[in-house]
């Protein structure tokens, strides 16, 4: 699988180089969070996005998307998650048209994907029921009522689930909590009776939400995939998520390190510039060394995407674990290097560090990947 | 792609046709070639694949043909490379003389140069050693002290040099030394090439903590190293020393053998694995020891990024130039990434990891004794970790001296 961009994908990342830099600089972030804005990003911005093609880059032309794999998405999420750009790309178009990709029923793919390339349609992944990354532990039923079905529970820390139009709910329709059978998945309007929707302010100013099913009506329509084998469906897609936001992380982490190293250059202490202390060079040199293999696990599994190769559970593991050790060693260095101004919330530096601790949660911590990817290799 | 593909199909007709079958099995400690007489494998097979590989020009595939290499495009050393592990094949020839002064001789030789010395190293008629640390310059090399007068027709040397590696077995030593005593430090060295069998030298073999002798002390008393085999220029040594040094790190030998084992990576470590399954067991389908197979899991994983990044390093050289300081993480990186796999045998084995040698222990074990102990020269040896991060931090991250 290539561990290189061939020329369309770096004319894509290059372009979204530049628009991240002139249009959702950090600084854009940082007035979305003081004036405590409604949507938790512009909805302008998405606009604009949309009108490149990336709410559409994953989707398949004959669906009016861009049909641009991942290596593509990812190039632009790596843009992204340099200037910590808030955004439903990852919500929308990285969850919600993967699920819709590996689940749907032509009907529906030919309903909804035309509608979310064209950035008509947001959606969320209403996944998670406690604080840690727990995909199969799931108690929120699905009851068979009349020929659909009613869906009752809670789910945490839904991306973008604010402003969703449409979620996809994981339920259980069988089995208890942890079984990985028996999970099946739902596509509902966000508006339905019984949904009632917190939105959860977090420390890294991005979007996510707390939201209650309460006998909420489902017809049998809206199942994604077959009934009790949503996982199916589920694994695919949380994988995309986990690929797909190392990207991001990748692109956060290296605009830290860039900066950092920056800092070192200028900074002056005891008459020289702190970056000729072999304390702080030998520390700089390592992160480089993690950095660089963190570029490789990156573009690989993003290429195993697009191949759909066996390899890109075992991939997905690779990268977001070792994505979450880099970014959060990354940022945490980041601040110790910058001293006093580190801390400060003037200095942009510091929102790097907290966007890194949510990415760790998010789709499964270093822990959580190491030991699947010991399941997969068999011990 | 096509011809790329023809030449997959010749590689594997020849190889099939040419390979000896006792040079398709795991290679044994003395079987290893690196040329010269001094040391002979008891194989005579080792002789019948290096004389055919040789002919080929294959002991050195990327070198130019008309040194007697084997001129192929790096996509091409790659197939080769995969070709040959595909059967298992070792490598027909090891050592400083492909690894290290060979590719340094071809960009710094002078053509009389290379002409006498290069079909040598390829046909493994000569054996190399290094002569650079000496008691006073290690990590500080420039600081050497090794004299060599100018004579007119020679240089006179004296001085010593230390853990010179295969001393005793190498036929020509390449040296650096000092011919301007008064310049700045780096100023003031010239790279030479002589005779390890010149009058004036002599060696004495060093014990390692693994109990094996692989270097040396080497004496140097009015040794006479002939002008003609000065290498570029007169007190430039240095830049001709720092180049040597980084084929030696990560020359794209070693790179394009690394992007060649990319599936064979994650095989030949789980070893690792199905040692701890051995001797810890398993429960619920996971190692029983957690905190160990969290740390194998931690060191497989590694090791994986670390073979997509030499890949991912090949892929971005397609052009064939060797690498330059970005590659110091390979000699870092992977230094410590073999220390860690043994580390980890150790902890799966336990005290049947300590054997030293008579009965109790299997010949795997005590192989591994002593591999483990040797491991630990790989952040030492050929530049310490500590100054590999000094050099990326200087020259691949621009920070301050
Ligand atoms: C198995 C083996 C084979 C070898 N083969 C050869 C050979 O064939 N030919 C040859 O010429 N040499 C050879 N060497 C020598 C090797 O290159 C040196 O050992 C190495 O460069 C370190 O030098 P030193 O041993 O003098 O240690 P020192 O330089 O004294 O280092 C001691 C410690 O101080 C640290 N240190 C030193 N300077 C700095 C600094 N500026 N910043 C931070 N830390 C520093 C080092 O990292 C190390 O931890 C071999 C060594 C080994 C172990």
């Amino acid at each position: 699988m290539p561990l290189v961009l061939n020329e369309e994908q770096n004319m894509l990342k290059d372009a979204a180089k530049d628009f991240c830099g002139k249009s959702t600089p950090i600084t854009e972030l940082r007035k979305l969070r003081d004036d405590k804005d409604e949507t938790g990003f512009s909805r302008d911005i998405w606009q604009q996005m949309v009108e490149l093609g990336w709410a559409g880059i994953t989707i398949p032309e004959d669906f009016g998307g861009l049909g641009f794999g991942y290596l593509g998405m990812g190039v632009v999420m790596e843009e992204c998650g340099r200037t910590l750009t808030a955004s439903p790309l990852m919500s929308t178009a990285v969850l919600g048209s993967s699920a819709i990709l590996s689940g749907a029923s032509d009907e529906q793919k030919a309903e909804l994907l035309p509608a979310l390339a064209g950035g008509e349609l947001l959606t969320a992944l209403a996944l998670e029921e406690t604080p840690h990354h727990s995909p199969y532990n799931i108690s929120t039923t699905a009851e068979k009522s009349g020929d659909g079905y009613k869906l009752n529970g809670s789910k945490k820390f839904v991306l973008d689930g604010h402003v969703a139009d449409q979620l996809v709910v994981v339920a259980r329709s069988s089995g208890t909590a942890g079984d990985r059978d028996g999970l099946s998945l739902f596509l509902v309007a966000a508006d339905s009776d019984g949904i009632s929707t917190t939105r959860t302010i977090m420390a890294d100013s991005r979007n996510a939400a707390n939201i209650e099913l309460s006998n909420v009506q489902a017809p049998a329509t809206a199942l994604l995939g077959a009934e009790g084998k949503g996982a199916d469906v589920l694994d695919k897609v949380l994988d995309v998520g986990r690929i797909v936001l190392s990207a991001e992380m990748l692109g956060g982490l290296q605009e830290a390190f860039e900066r950092t190293l920056e800092y070192l250059k200028v900074r002056e202490q005891f008459g020289v510039p702190i970056g000729s202390f072999q304390a702080l060079k030998h520390r700089a040199a390592e992160m480089f060394c993690e950095i660089e293999l963190s570029k490789s696990v990156v573009l690989e599994a993003l290429s195993a995407l697009d191949e759909d190769s066996d390899e890109v559970p075992k991939l997905a593991s690779l990268a977001k674990a070792r994505l979450t050790d880099t970014y959060n060693l990354v940022s945490s260095e980041a601040i110790q290097m910058h001293g006093g101004i580190g801390m400060t919330d003037e200095h942009e530096i510091g929102f790097f560090m907290k966007r890194a601790r949510v990415c760790e949660h998010s789709f499964g911590n270093a822990a959580y990947h190491r030991n699947r990817y010991g399941e997969l290799e068999g011990y | 792609m096509a011809a790329l593909d023809d030449f997959r199909k010749d590689t594997r007709a020849w190889l099939d046709e040419n390979c000896p079958a006792s040079m398709r099995t795991p290679m044994t400690e003395g079987e290893t070639v690196s040329g010269g007489s001094k040391h002979r494998s008891p194989n005579p097979d080792s002789y019948v694949w290096l004389d055919r590989m040789a002919e080929k020009g294959w002991t050195v595939p990327a070198w130019p043909k008309e040194y007697g290499g084997g001129g192929l495009h790096t996509d091409e050393f790659v197939v080769l490379l995969e070709e040959m592990a595909r059967i298992q094949a070792r490598s027909p020839l090891e050592g400083m003389g492909v690894t290290m002064i060979g590719p340094t001789l071809l960009e710094y030789g002078s053509e009389e140069q290379k002409q006498r010395h290069l079909t040598k190293i390829v046909n493994g008629e000569i054996r190399w050693c290094q002569g650079y640390s000496e008691p006073g310059a290690g990590s500080d090399l420039a600081g050497l002290a090794t004299k060599a007068e100018d004579k007119g027709d020679h240089f006179l040397v004296n001085g010593s040099k230390i853990w010179t590696s295969g001393a005793q077995f190498a036929d020509w030593i390449f040296c650096l030394v000092r011919t301007e005593p008064q310049a700045p430090k780096h100023e003031g060295i010239s790279f030479v090439l002589f005779s390890m069998d010149s009058p004036g030298i002599s060696i004495k073999p060093i014990k390692l903590i693994s109990g094996a002798s692989p270097f040396c002390e080497t004496f140097f008393d009015d040794v006479k190293a002939p002008k003609e085999d000065l290498v570029h220029k007169v007190n430039q040594g240095w830049t001709v020393a720092k180049r040597l040094l980084q084929h030696e790190r990560s020359g794209l030998r070693a790179l394009a053998s690394a992007g060649a084992s990319r599936t064979a990576a994650t095989q030949t470590t789980t070893s690792l694995a199905d040692v701890a399954k051995e001797t810890i067991g398993m429960v619920d389908n996971h190692l029983a020891n957690p905190v160990l197979r969290d740390s194998i899991i931690q060191y497989r994983m590694n090791a994986n990024a670390f073979s997509l990044t030499q890949r991912r390093t090949v892929e971005e050289s397609e052009a064939g130039s060797t690498p330059g300081a970005a590659t110091s993480i390979f000699k870092f990186y992977g230094a410590d990434l073999r220390k860690e796999q043994l580390e980890l045998q150790l902890k799966a084995r336990g005290t049947q990891s300590f054997g030293w040698e008579g009965d109790g222990f299997t010949a795997e074990e005590l192989n591994l004794t002593r591999t483990w102990l040797a491991s630990r020269a790989g952040s030492i040896a050929g530049g310490t970790n500590e100054v590999q991060l000094n050099i990326l931090a200087k020259r691949v991250l621009g920070l301050p001296d």
